[in-house]
Formats: C-alpha cells, sequence, structure tokens
C-alpha cells in the first residue's frame, strides 16, 4: 500500500520535506487550521457568492449518541465541491470534498467528529459559481471531545 | 508512517459503460486530532490523513481535503460514472508524508 521506491531527491521532494519540516516546528498562528473559524471557512469557500438555501441535501441522524463517530451524508446535483462544517468544533471545517467531471451526482459519504449539540452545516459550490447551503442542528449525548 | 494501515475498496469490478457506480473506501488510521492532551497535560500531536485523491485513469473522481473532525478509521463513499474499461487509483496522504495508494480494475461489459 505504501509507496516505498528508491529514494529520489527532487525539487517536490525537497519543497515536501520543508513543508513537513515546518508543521513538526509548528506553523506560524495564521496557518493553523485551528485558527480557521467556520465563518472564515464558509467564506472562503463561498468565494464571495452569496449562501442560497436549498440545493444540497445533508443526511444526518438529530441525535448522535457518539460524537466520535457520526455517519453523515452530503450531496448536490451539479455541485463540484461539497464541504461539511461542524462550527462548534475545535477544528470546524470536517471535510472538503472537490469533484471531477466523472464524479456525476457528486454525494460525499463520510463519518465524523461533534464535540457537543450545534448546527451542522453542508454547502455546495455549483459550476455556475452559486453556493448552496443546508443546516441541521445534531444533539450529541457523549462529545467526540478531541474533534 | 504510522504502523499496522490497511486500505478497503469496495466497488464492481464488471460494469456496464456509462454506469455510476458507489465507492466505499476504508483505511485503518487513529486519525489522531491534535485537539487531546495527555496524562502529564502535552498535548498530543496531531498525526492524520489530510489528503483523500481517487483517479479513474488520469481522471480526477474526487479530492478530498480532510480534517481532524473525520473520525479514526477514515470511511469514505461516492460515486463516479465509468466511461469505459480501466483502473480505480486511491490515495491516502498521512501527516507524516507517507502515501498510501490502492487501486481496483474494473471492466465495462
Amino acid at each position: 500500500m505504501e509507496e516505498d521506491g528508491p529514494v529520489e531527491v527532487t525539487r517536490r521532494g525537497t519543497l515536501m520535506s520543508g513543508a513537513s519540516l515546518l508543521l513538526a516546528l509548528g506553523l506560524p498562528g495564521a496557518l493553523r487550521a485551528q485558527d480557521v473559524t467556520a465563518e472564515q471557512a464558509v467564506a472562503a469557500f463561498a468565494g464571495g457568492a452569496p449562501l442560497v438555501p436549498g440545493g444540497v441535501s445533508l443526511r444526518l441522524d438529530p441525535v448522535a449518541e457518539d460524537g466520535f463517530k457520526v455517519p453523515v451524508v452530503v450531496a448536490a446535483e451539479g455541485a463540484e465541491a461539497l464541504m461539511i462544517v461542524a462550527p462548534r468544533n475545535p477544528v470546524p471545517v470536517i471535510a472538503l470534498a472537490r469533484f471531477g467531471p466523472l464524479a456525476v451526482a457528486p454525494m460525499l459519504s463520510t463519518r465524523m467528529r461533534l464535540a457537543r449539540t450545534q448546527e451542522v452545516m453542508a454547502l455546495a459550490r455549483m459550476a455556475d459559481g452559486t453556493v448552496r447551503q443546508v443546516a441541521q442542528r445534531v444533539e450529541v449525548i457523549v462529545g467526540g471531545c478531541g474533534a | 508512517m504510522a504502523s499496522g494501515v490497511k486500505s478497503r475498496v469496495k466497488l464492481p469490478r464488471r460494469v456496464t459503460a456509462g454506469e455510476v457506480i458507489p465507492i466505499k473506501t476504508l483505511i485503518t488510521h487513529r486519525m489522531e486530532s491534535g485537539q487531546r492532551v495527555d496524562e502529564a497535560g502535552a498535548v498530543i500531536p496531531r498525526a492524520i490523513i489530510h489528503r483523500f485523491t481517487c483517479h479513474f485513469e488520469d481522471e480526477a473522481v474526487v479530492d478530498i481535503e480532510v480534517h481532524p473532525g473525520i473520525a479514526t478509521n477514515p470511511f469514505f463513499e461516492f460515486r463516479a460514472r465509468v466511461p469505459r474499461s480501466g483502473v480505480f487509483r486511491f490515495a491516502w496522504y498521512d501527516d507524516d508524508g507517507a502515501v498510501y495508494t490502492d487501486s481496483q480494475a474494473v471492466e465495462v461489459v
């Protein structure tokens, strides 16, 4: 599974190892994911487009017994990217999926961590640049602390 | 590389041309969020899969930015149209620099 080839020194490899080193040393505050608020992440995703309700579906149980593993399904016909945001998690962005042309009927199903009861948001950026949004409240019984 | 990482992908091996198929992927990974503290009160460093990609031959199907809010043993399901016979390739990018890959051929019948 892992690529275990001969060690080659490439420009990309060198840049990557530099990036890893930066990660190890701790990135400057401004670049840390933890510092990106839900609002900032949504604004970056929307790129200035207004958020239009509907047109994206979010399938999520209203009650999550176990915040460490919460199944979620997001889908939007005609989307080029989908994002799941849990605004009251320490790191609000859960995942951002960008789809290629073969991903007709874009959909993402995954399992996320929810730290506490909150309104989970799903956003879809459409091919025409519009951004659709939906939110659903989830009551979290046992928080997935460390999410 | 994190030890004992195992991936699984599940998709039909024989499809009709143009069929849209479900693709399920799973990889064993603890997804240490970087938010937890140990008994001594020190933050346990983040160690997650931060990116997942799926390609059909040269074409990107999906490219996912993965954040610490994804649960242990990341699971992703999505759909893809299969235009012709070919190979789906999957890659998971670990914070420690390791890239875990998997692939499966599909045959258009």
